[in-house]
């Protein structure tokens, strides 16, 4: 009897070896029992940030918002702007390390609206919000002084040159498509590209990988001349401010009162947001009827465009889903059967590990899939939609007898309030 | 003169109807958004990345994907686990030949210090400043003794990013959103869910 007790145990123990699981109770060694009067120490476990600093956040975001609103539009002070978007860039910048912000907020909203496993903070969603109904009444303030990302590069605009606008408005596009992707990818779970490859976070932080630091420099570094490049080339979260700042209720203005046109504010504005009177030539009947001729081309290639997208964005689908690394497991081990054996490949080494399935892997696989196919449908729709948009805007002209800021684009810096010369 | 005045009112007063229509549109669907994703919520709880430690494979991703240079993610020991024992798998005793094949689970960084409680029994404990969080000891301590020894974010030292880049590049998605009230999984404390 007693002599099958270790042929016991040795088959207890390589039943262990073989189902690969430990539990906890299972020990190869137990505790010893101390004579000594040892006392074991407790592992430690430090405590994350306390909520409450959490929703401190959500009331500097706020507190900030609403000054810059103050400042933008009542007071008119470019100073007390300026001097604003500096303390943002400390507090939300230098002292949050950069997140949390309201740019990658729209990620966490579209997980949470398409994933009902993810619970989305009280406080992300504040971020996502807050920035947007403010700019539904006061247009982008959030821009103007409560953007980390914005301020550092408003600080660096040193010599801006005037773009041309069919530039402009080209590379202008470049965020709405940002924009689909980055919430298709955050939808399906996949990746949060936006906080990936946010170019400034590494210097917030003053660590990160070396290719996104040095990213964040050119971005700088472009911006002396081409002011706020990612504001304007990339920012997704620009495209939601822009859309509600176009109907904003109470948008800063150039000037306090009537405008002279005196012209002094022409070159004042760095991201070429000042919109100049629109003359009446457009109004001879030669190029009226020009203009309407291509306004209703236009708005018959808006369903025509966003049908088109949709078919893109489906086609595609089997492309985008290599993004999610189940998808990208499953076609690896496919195609290259033979990596079951390579060890050096951390990914296949661990999914065999895991006990899961070949099958199972390619079932979830399918399933993925089949989400980016509704998703990239959605998502090249939406780009045709607002393609076809943008384009029906270029020829919509309205009759404009004063120096304007263009809603959609105006940042609320307020540089252009500083150059008009009349009074209040 | 008067009756362009007249209809340069009555145009201005349609655009501002129709702005603060589209206005009222934006806002209801900004606020119908968030209405929405928060009562998918309802919890409002707040959430920390966390590594589970019985999912984890030890890959070594944690000392170099983390965001910051020095990762957040520590070696912790779960005493209540540990055999106490002379020839531990993540610790190599200072002068040991090295023919037991063990060599390759000393901590590079000698984070792991010993200390002689009673014959035979020795306490490991793990200096933090040192630690990397390249997973050599944990792989040691689960192959060759209790698996006592094993990963943990810190969260003193986690800037709790918005998607952590240990978790998207993690094999094994053993790092998951955990509720910022339990911010720890330290084995032995917790349970693991019975599978099936």
């Amino acid at each position: 009897m007693i002599k099958q007790a270790p042929r016991f145990a040795l088959l207890l123990f390589t039943l262990i070896l073989l189902t690969g699981t430990f539990l906890h109770a299972q020990q190869r060694f137990p505790k010893p029992e101390f004579e000594t009067g040892y006392v074991q120490p407790d592992p430690t476990t430090p405590e994350p940030r306390a909520m409450a600093l959490e929703y401190f956040d959500v009331f500097v975001l706020l507190a900030v918002l609403s000054l810059a609103s103050w400042l933008a539009t009542k007071k008119r002070s470019r100073r007390g702007l300026l001097w604003l978007s500096v303390f943002s860039l400390i507090y939300f910048g230098f002292y949050r390390d950069g997140c949390i912000c309201s740019v990658g907020a729209i990620q966490n909203v579209a997980l949470s609206i398409f994933d009902s496993g993810y619970a989305i903070s009280i406080t992300a969603l504040l971020f996502f919000v807050l920035p947007l109904l403010f700019a539904l009444f006061f247009g982008r303030v959030f821009c103007a002084s409560a953007c980390p990302l914005g301020a550092i590069q408003d600080l660096l605009v040193i010599h801006p040159v005037s773009i041309p606008s069919w530039i402009r408005k080209t590379l202008g596009f470049i965020p709405v498509i940002y924009l689909a992707l980055s919430v298709l990818l955050a939808a399906t779970g996949s990746d949060f590209i936006i906080c990936r490859y946010d170019p400034f976070v590494g210097i917030f932080r003053m660590d990160g990988p070396f290719l996104m630091i040095f990213l964040g420099i050119t971005f700088l570094l472009l911006g002396m001349f081409y002011a706020r490049p990612y504001c304007r080339i990339f920012c997704p979260y620009g495209v939601l401010l822009s859309w509600m700042s176009k109907f904003s209720k109470w948008h800063l203005s150039i000037t306090p009162s009537e405008c002279i046109k005196c012209k002094l504010c022409e070159g004042s504005c760095p991201f070429d947001a000042i919109e100049v009177p629109v003359e009446q030539s457009y109004r001879a009947p030669e190029k009226a009827r020009k203009n309407l001729r291509k306004f209703i081309l236009y708005i018959a290639l808006i369903p025509l465009l966003t049908v088109a997208g949709g078919w893109i964005g489906a086609k595609s689908h089997v492309f985008l889903s290599r993004v999610h690394s189940d998808v990208y497991l499953a076609e690896l081990m496919i195609s290259n059967p033979e990596l079951r054996e390579d060890e050096e490949n951390l990914d296949i080494q661990a999914f065999l590990e895991s006990g899961d399935t070949f099958e199972q892997l390619v079932e979830e696989a399918a399933v993925i899939r089949g989400k980016f196919r509704m998703g990239g449908m959605l998502m090249g729709g939406f780009i045709g939609l607002a393609l076809g948009i943008t384009l029906m805007n270029q020829v919509v002209f309205r009759r404009r007898e004063d120096y304007e800021p263009h809603k959609g684009d105006c940042f609320s810096c307020g540089r252009c309030m500083d150059y008009c010369p009349v009074e209040k | 003169m008067d009756k362009k005045d007249k209809s340069k009112d009555k145009g201005y007063k349609r655009r501002d109807f129709i702005n603060s229509g589209v206005r009222l549109a934006l806002g209801v669907s900004v606020v119908g958004t968030a209405a929405f994703t928060l009562q998918r919520s309802v919890s409002g709880k707040d959430y920390v990345w966390q590594i589970d430690p019985f999912k984890c494979t030890q890959c070594g991703r944690c000392a170099t994907e983390c965001v910051k240079a020095e990762s957040a993610v520590k070696c912790v020991h779960a005493y209540d686990l540990c055999g106490y024992c002379d020839l531990c798998g993540g610790y190599l005793k200072p002068g040991a030949k090295l023919e037991t094949g063990a060599e390759n689970q000393l901590c590079p960084t000698a984070a792991i210090q010993r200390r002689f409680i009673e014959e035979p029994y020795f306490e490991y404990v793990i200096d933090e400043e040192l630690c990397i969080g390249c997973a050599k000891c944990v792989k040691g301590c689960s192959a060759f003794g209790n698996g006592s020894l094993h990963l943990q974010i810190r969260q003193n030292l986690c800037l709790n990013c918005n998607q952590c880049s240990i978790a998207s590049n993690c094999p094994s998605d053993a790092i998951g959103r955990v509720p910022a009230s339990e911010p720890y999984m330290i084995k032995g404390d917790f349970i693991q869910k019975e599978e099936g």
